[in-house]
């Protein structure tokens, strides 16, 4: 079955994840604002957010969490088995309206606990040579 | 205005109950290009063993913002929203948050710390249905920056 979650028997420390490439646009900025009904300006508003000494619009800190976590989810098979997830925000992306921006999240194991089954992955999200996710880490429940 | 310090601990009434539909479970994870049907489709939700489907990991945030909104809107907290900057979210999941949930939460301000010329702000949601069942801890530092 397509849907089948994780068993801990196939996975081991050091452990890597499938990476992915995340590309934001201005477009999934304002999509995320929407969904998440964080309205502040910075995010899609480049004159005011220049107004207030950023570079350019900047993408919601939790926009670029909730994405990178998909890489965990999809690999335990189940969004449910993700029961602890937590990051710093340490560098804004900063997502330009003519090309948008590029995140790669990468993803390794770096506990298992055969007992409970859970597993503890750490994410990494850098923006060219700018690391914009720290110390993310999540844990997933195995099967 | 300087961040009160004296906040630390305090804890805030229950907010009002949260209604968890399901177009808002979808909405928030197509925003996030969550693709796990568990978010959309409730037979694939049943077959996995949950009541309806299921929201995405960072969902929770709606509602944490909902009880961190009692504390930045209290004048005597000091808070000047417009120089807050997220600086660390955690989720504990007690299960996942399920359409049909109904969710109180309830804000404790863990800590207020100055660290140079800024104010860090921990606080941590509790998260439970309106019969009392955990369903998430929500901790969030708010880092306000301090003036020019």
């Amino acid at each position: 079955m397509s849907n089948a979650v994780l068993s801990a028997s196939d996975v081991e420390v050091g452990q890597e994840l499938p990476p992915r490439l995340i590309h934001i646009s201005r477009a999934s900025l304002v999509q995320y604002a929407g969904a998440s009904l964080d309205r502040n300006r910075i995010h899609w508003d480049e004159r005011f957010a220049k107004s207030v000494g950023l570079p350019d619009v900047i993408a919601q800190g939790m926009f670029t969490m909730g994405t990178a976590i998909n890489v965990v989810s999809d690999w335990v098979g189940d969004a449910g088995r993700v029961v602890e997830y937590g990051t710093r925000f340490t560098t804004p992306v900063v997502v330009p309206y003519e090309i948008g921006a590029d995140v790669e999240v990468t993803a390794v194991v770096t506990a298992l606990d055969a007992g409970t089954k859970r597993a503890t992955v750490e994410l990494k999200a850098t923006c060219g040579t700018d690391k914009v996710l720290g110390r993310a880490v999540a844990v997933v429940v195995l099967d | 205005m300087a961040v009160n310090t004296g906040f630390t601990g305090r804890t805030y009434p229950p907010t009002a109950p949260y209604s968890v539909g399901r177009a808002k479970i979808r909405e928030f994870a197509e925003a996030v290009g969550a693709n796990d049907g568990v978010h959309i489709d409730q037979l694939l939700a049943r077959a996995r063993g949950y009541r309806d489907v299921i929201a995405s990991p960072t969902f929770a945030i709606l509602i944490a913002q909902q009880c961190d909104r009692q504390l930045i809107e209290d004048p005597e907290a000091g808070i000047d929203f417009s120089r807050v900057v997220h600086g660390e979210q955690r989720f504990i999941h007690h299960r996942p948050i399920t359409a049909g949930d109904e969710i109180i939460g309830v804000l404790t301000v863990d800590s207020v710390k100055q660290v140079g010329g800024h104010a860090m702000v921990t606080t941590r949601s509790e998260l439970s249905t309106n019969e009392g069942e955990p369903v998430c801890t929500a901790t969030s530092t708010l880092v306000i920056r301090g003036g020019e």
